[in-house]
C-alpha cells in the first residue's frame, strides 16, 4: 500500500545535489538570448521604434509587432492582449519589441539602446473610477466581466444591518526561478519550445495561432515554482522566444532578471468589497449582499474566471438563507493581473471573515460562536443552489481546536529587539475552496490521461506538471496502488504536447484530483485492456505476456464529470464545484506596541484533504501556503509609482517571509473522503491561501486592539491602527 | 547571470594594500563583497579593478590599545559574535545584519566604508564615542564617528585611504539597540537606534535610516543629560530625526517610532 505513504519524491534528489537542468541551464549551441523591449508609459500611442546610432548593432536581431506570421494575440480567453504592441501601449512594462544576441549582456544593452518614441495619453489607475469610464480601455465599458447571482428567500423578520469595506492589495507569486523559456527551430520549419512553465498546452495553442500553423511542441523544463505565476504568463515568452528564434535562425532563450519579473508579470488581483449583512440578535445570518470590484489591469488574461472564484466564494463556509452578489472585475492601464494560488477565493474570503468580525464586535457576540451558529451542516445549500454533502466546516473547526488546546512555545523574539513591549493574541478563521474547474470547465476540457507499458514498466503520460508540488511523485504512486505494483515502475514521462495527451492545465487545485483520478481510471482501463489481450492473471503475468507479443500497449482515459445539478453560467446555479476542502486556522501571535510588527509564534491549521496521498507532501503544500498566506497578510506589499510600475522590484524590498520568520505549524490533515477523486483525494494546492490572513487579523484585533480590514497588515498599518482606537 | 572583467587586486599585507590603493584611488574596495555583489548585480557599479581585502592580514584582530578597545575593520560580523569581548551594542547590532551567510562576510569596515544611512551596526560607533583609524601611504590620521558621515554617502575618507581599525574608549552607563525591520532575516532597516546614558553626565541618542547619515539627536541628548522628562527628550529627537518616505516605509512611522523606542527604553532605566 503506497497510498497513504510518503516515498522521498521523484524529483527531490537531483534538485538537492543540483543536477535538475532549470531552462536557463539549458545552453544548446549557437543559442542566442533574447531581451524585451518595455513601454515606460502607462498608455501612450507608440510613434516610432528605431535603432539608436552609435551601437553596433551587426550582431543583433530586433523584432516588432510587424515580424509576427499569424495573429498578433496572446491565445488565452480573448484575444484582447497582443504579442508585441502595435501602435499602443496600454500598461506600463508592456512588451513593444525584442531583441536577440550572442550574450546577454549584449542583448540586454541592445534593448537599452531601441528608442521608443511615444504620444502620452490620459491613464486610468483606479479600477472603481474605471468601470464605465469614457476613456476606454476594454469594450464598453472598461469591465471584463460582471457576476451577478442571487439565490433564496429575503427576511422579513427583525434584524441588525450591518454593513463593511474590505480591500486587498497585489501580490507577486515569487518563484524561486524567474520566467525562462527556450525557442528552438526544428528541421521540419517548426518550433520546439522549453521552459519554466505550469500549462504546457496553453503554450502549444498560444504560439501555433501567433504562427498560423502547428508545426509546434512544448516542453517544460524543471521549474522552479509557479503559484499561478507560470499559469498564463509563459505564453508571451514563448511566443517572443519564437520570434526571434525565427529571426536570429538559431535557438533563443530568453529569461527574465528578478527586477523585469516584478515589473513585469502578473500579481494577484486587488479586490475592494462591499457586504452588506442581515442578522438576527442572537446572530442567525439571515441576508449577504455583496459587491466586489477587482482590478484585472490592462488585458483580460484569466480575470473572468478570477471574479468567479471569488463570488462562489464570497459567502464563506456559511449558510446564507438569501444573498444578492454583485461583481465586476474592470480593466485599468496597470499590467495585467493573473492567476495566483487561490484565485479570487483568498481575497473573497479575507472580507468574509473579516465581516463576521465585524458582526461579533457590532452585537457582542463571541466570534467563534457566531461562526458555529451558521457553520454549514449536511444539506444546506449554497448561493448557487448547491447542495453540500458531508461539509467538512465542523470537522476542521474540532481538529484545529484540539491541536490548539497544546500550550504555545514562544518564538524566540527576532535578533535586535530587547525589551519590547509585546501583547499575545490569538485568531481564528474558516474557509472553503472549491476542487477542480467552476462550473462545466471540467466537461468543456474532458482532461486525458495515457499509459503506456514500457517493457514490463508503466509511463504515465499526462500534461500536468510537477511544480514542486509532487505530481512526478504522486501519479506513480495512484498508478502503482491501482495496478497492485511496485512503485518504481511507473514513472511519469516528459510533459512534451508532442508526446503527451492534453490532461488540462495544472491550475486550480485539481492535478491530484481531477488528473490523479483519471490516471486511476486509466490504470483500471489498461488491466481490463491487458485481460482482453492476454487473458486472466494479475497485472505482472499480463505484463510479461503482452511483453512477449510486442506491440505498443497503449490506454487513454479522459476525465468524467459527475455533478449532481449541472452549472448553469448565466444564472450562476447548480454545482458550482464538484466537492469542496474546509480549512480551519488558529494563529497565536505577538504585536510589538512600540512598532505595529507581528512575531507569530504557532499556526494551527486542519484542512479537509479527502485522502492525503502522501502525508509528507500535502503537509508540504499546506505549510508552504500558509506562509505565503502570512505573508500575505502582513509583509508582502508592491509599491508602485505614478506610471503604475512596481517600485520595490528586487527582494530586499518586497518582502516575503523567511525561515525565520516561519512559525511552528501545526498541520492536520483531516480526511472525508470525495467519492470522484483517486482513494478519496481532494484538492488541496490552493486553500492554505484562504484563511491565515483572516485569522492573523483576528489575532491582531486580540492583541492590541487594532481593527484593521486592508491587505496587507503591514507594520505602519498596524501602528496606525492602534493609534486610531 | 552576474558577469564582471574588472582585474582583482589581493594583497596581502597592509603596506601591499595601501600602496595598491594609492596606485589605484579608482579601484572599488572590497571588503567582505556583500553591498559590492549587489551593486555589481544591479548593474549600478561596473568597476575596472578590483581591490580585495578579505585576504590581507592584520584587519581581523580584536584587543587593547592606550585604554581602548580596537576592532579590525576586517572583522566580520559572525567574528564579533563569537567574541566575548564585544561591546554587547555592537554583538546585538552584529546579529540583525542580513542572515548568517551574510553575516560570515560581512565586515565592520565595509558596513562603515559602504555609509549607507541604514547601515545596522553604525550608529553603535556613534554611541561608543568610537573613533575610526585610516591609513595610507602618507600615514595614519583617525576620524570620530561623529564627524566621519558628511553626507548622503560622503564619507571623510581619501581616495588613497583604507580604514583599519575602530578605536572604542572604555565607557560607561546604560545601552539599549533597537532594530526595526519587517521580518526577522535579511531585512533593511526601517529604524535603528543604538543609545547609552550617563545618568546626569553623558547621553547617546544615535540612529540609522532616519536621515541622510547615521546621526546622533544632540538636542534630545543634552535635555536628557539635563534631567528633562522623557516625553521633552522624545519631543526633541523627532525634531532632531529627517526620516524619508520610501520603498520600506513612511516618514511618519519612522518617526513616530523612533520616539517609541527610545520612550520604551528610558521608562526602564533606573532614575536618578
Amino acid at each position: 500500500m503506497v497510498i497513504g505513504t510518503s516515498p522521498p519524491r521523484r524529483d527531490g534528489m537531483d534538485k538537492l545535489t543540483g543536477r535538475s537542468l532549470y531552462a536557463d541551464d539549458l545552453r544548446p549551441s549557437g543559442v542566442w538570448y533574447g531581451a524585451t523591449v518595455r513601454s515606460s508609459r502607462a498608455h501612450a500611442r507608440i510613434l516610432g521604434v528605431r535603432r539608436a546610432e552609435g551601437f553596433d548593432w551587426s550582431n543583433v536581431v530586433l523584432v516588432t509587432a510587424d515580424d509576427i506570421p499569424g495573429l498578433n494575440v496572446v491565445s488565452l480567453m480573448t484575444d484582447d492582449q497582443p504579442v508585441l504592441a502595435d501602435g499602443i501601449v496600454r500598461h506600463v512594462t508592456e512588451p513593444i519589441a525584442l531583441v536577440a544576441a550572442p550574450t546577454r549582456e549584449h542583448a540586454l544593452a541592445a534593448a537599452q539602446h531601441v528608442v521608443v518614441e511615444y504620444e502620452d495619453l490620459p491613464a486610468l489607475f483606479d479600477p472603481l473610477a474605471a468601470e464605465g469610464h469614457e476613456l476606454r480601455i476594454f469594450g464598453e465599458d472598461n469591465v471584463f466581466k460582471r457576476i451577478r447571482i442571487e439565490h433564496g428567500v429575503r427576511t422579513d423578520a427583525t434584524a441588525h444591518l450591518i454593513r463593511g469595506r474590505y480591500t486587498t492589495g497585489l501580490q507577486e507569486q515569487l518563484y524561486i526561478e524567474p520566467q525562462s523559456m527556450l525557442a528552438e527551430l526544428r528541421a521540419d520549419g517548426g518550433i520546439t519550445l522549453t521552459g519554466s512553465m505550469q500549462c504546457p498546452y496553453y503554450i502549444d495553442r498560444a504560439v501555433k495561432r501567433m504562427l498560423g500553423h502547428d508545426r509546434v511542441n512544448v516542453a517544460q523544463a524543471v521549474t522552479g515554482g509557479g503559484f499561478g505565476g507560470k499559469e498564463e504568463y509563459p505564453s508571451i515568452l514563448a511566443c517572443h522566444a519564437t520570434l526571434l528564434a525565427i529571426a536570429a535562425r538559431r535557438p533563443v532563450k530568453i529569461t527574465y532578471r528578478r527586477d523585469e519579473d516584478l515589473r513585469a508579470t502578473t500579481k494577484r488581483h486587488p479586490a475592494v468589497i462591499d457586504l452588506v449583512t442581515m442578522v438576527t440578535a442572537r446572530g442567525q445570518l439571515l441576508e449577504l449582499h455583496g459587491r466586489v470590484w477587482m482590478d484585472g489591469g490592462a488585458y483580460h488574461t484569466l480575470s473572468t474566471v478570477v471574479l468567479s472564484r471569488a463570488m462562489l466564494h464570497l459567502q464563506g463556509p456559511y449558510r446564507w438563507p438569501y444573498a444578492s452578489l454583485h461583481g465586476t472585475v474592470v480593466a485599468t492601464h496597470t499590467p495585467p493581473n493573473g492567476a495566483f494560488r487561490g484565485f479570487g477565493a483568498p481575497q473573497a474570503q479575507w472580507a468574509m471573515e473579516r465581516h463576521m468580525d465585524r458582526i461579533a464586535r457590532h452585537m457582542r457576540l463571541d466570534p467563534l460562536v457566531l461562526r458555529r451558529e451558521n457553520l454549514f451542516v449536511h444539506g444546506d445549500v449554497s448561493v448557487t443552489g448547491q447542495t453540500l454533502q458531508n461539509p467538512g466546516a465542523f470537522a476542521v473547526l474540532e481538529a484545529a481546536e484540539r491541536a490548539a488546546a497544546a500550550p504555545v512555545n514562544p518564538k524566540r523574539v527576532r535578533p535586535g529587539v530587547v525589551g519590547a513591549e509585546m501583547r499575545s493574541g490569538r485568531g481564528l478563521a474558516l474557509a472553503w475552496h472549491g476542487c477542480g474547474f467552476t462550473g462545466n470547465g471540467e466537461a468543456k476540457i474532458r482532461g486525458k490521461v495515457a499509459l503506456e507499458l514500457r517493457g514490463r514498466d508503466v509511463a504515465v503520460l499526462s500534461s500536468s506538471t510537477d511544480i514542486g508540488q509532487g505530481t512526478e511523485t504522486i501519479f506513480p504512486m495512484i498508478v502503482a496502488q491501482t495496478l497492485g505494483i511496485d512503485m518504481e515502475r511507473v514513472f511519469n514521462t516528459a510533459h512534451d504536447t508532442g508526446l503527451v495527451p492534453d490532461s488540462g492545465p495544472t491550475v486550480a487545485s485539481r492535478t491530484a484530483m481531477v488528473v490523479g483520478g483519471t490516471c486511476e481510471k486509466a490504470a483500471q482501463r489498461l488491466l481490463r485492456h491487458l485481460r482482453e489481450l492476454h487473458g486472466e492473471g494479475d497485472f505482472d503475468a499480463l505484463a510479461a505476456r503482452a511483453e512477449a507479443a510486442g506491440g505498443l500497449v497503449r490506454v487513454e482515459e479522459t476525465y468524467e464529470v459527475n455533478t449532481n445539478v449541472e452549472w448553469n453560467p448565466d444564472t450562476y446555479q447548480g454545482d458550482a464545484y464538484p466537492c469542496y476542502g474546509w480549512s480551519c486556522v488558529i494563529v497565536d501571535l505577538r504585536v510589538d506596541l512600540d512598532t505595529g510588527e507581528v512575531l507569530y509564534d504557532r499556526v494551527v491549521t486542519a484542512t479537509d484533504v479527502g485522502k492525503a496521498l502522501s502525508p509528507v507532501l500535502a503537509a508540504g503544500q499546506i505549510e508552504g501556503g500558509t506562509l505565503q498566506a502570512l505573508g500575505w497578510a502582513t509583509q508582502e506589499e508592491v509599491v508602485l509609482d505614478k506610471q503604475g510600475c512596481m517600485r520595490n522590484d528586487r527582494l530586499t524590498n518586497y518582502i516575503i517571509p523567511t525561515a525565520l520568520d516561519g512559525p511552528e505549524m501545526i498541520t492536520e490533515l483531516v480526511e472525508i473522503p470525495y467519492e470522484g477523486g483517486p482513494f478519496g483525494a481532494k484538492g488541496i494546492g490552493e486553500i492554505p491561501m484562504d484563511a491565515p490572513a483572516a485569522a492573523v487579523a483576528q489575532a491582531i484585533e486580540a492583541a492590541c486592539g487594532a481593527v484593521l480590514d486592508s491587505l496587507p497588515m503591514t507594520p505602519e498599518r498596524v501602528f496606525a491602527a492602534m493609534e486610531a482606537r | 547571470m552576474l558577469r564582471c572583467e574588472a582585474e582583482v587586486f589581493r594583497p596581502r599585507t597592509l603596506n601591499d594594500a595601501l600602496q595598491m590603493r594609492a596606485d589605484m584611488p579608482d579601484a572599488t574596495v572590497l571588503a567582505g563583497g556583500t553591498d559590492v555583489m549587489v551593486y555589481l548585480e544591479a548593474g549600478v557599479l561596473k568597476p575596472t579593478r578590483i581591490l580585495d581585502l578579505w585576504g590581507c592580514q592584520g584587519l581581523r584582530g580584536l584587543g587593547f590599545a592606550d585604554g581602548s578597545q580596537v576592532y579590525g575593520a576586517g572583522l566580520t560580523c559572525t567574528d564579533v559574535l563569537q567574541s566575548v569581548q564585544a561591546h554587547p551594542l555592537l554583538r546585538d547590532a552584529a546579529a540583525t545584519v542580513g542572515a548568517v551567510q551574510i553575516q560570515n562576510r560581512a565586515t565592520l569596515g565595509g558596513n562603515i566604508c559602504n555609509g549607507s544611512p541604514a547601515g545596522d551596526t553604525l550608529p553603535v560607533w556613534l554611541a561608543l564615542n568610537a573613533e575610526f583609524e585610516l591609513a595610507s601611504v602618507r600615514g595614519f590620521r583617525r576620524v570620530p564617528a561623529a564627524t566621519f558621515w558628511r553626507g548622503y554617502k560622503q564619507m571623510d575618507l581619501q581616495p588613497d585611504e583604507l580604514l583599519v581599525s575602530i578605536h572604542v574608549p572604555a565607557v560607561t552607563g546604560n545601552s539599549h539597540f533597537r532594530k526595526v525591520g519587517t521580518r526577522m532575516a535579511q531585512a533593511i532597516s526601517k529604524v535603528i537606534f543604538a543609545g547609552r546614558s550617563v545618568a546626569g553626565r553623558e547621553a547617546r541618542l544615535a540612529f540609522g535610516a532616519v536621515g541622510p547619515t547615521p546621526m546622533r539627536c544632540a538636542a534630545a541628548e543634552e535635555a536628557l543629560v539635563a534631567g528633562a522628562p522623557v516625553d521633552e527628550v522624545v519631543r526633541l529627537l523627532e525634531e532632531e530625526i529627517v526620516p524619508i518616505d520610501d520603498v520600506r516605509s513612511t516618514a511618519l512611522y519612522r518617526r513616530k517610532v523612533a520616539g517609541r523606542i527610545v520612550r520604551r527604553w528610558l521608562e526602564s532605566l533606573p532614575r536618578g
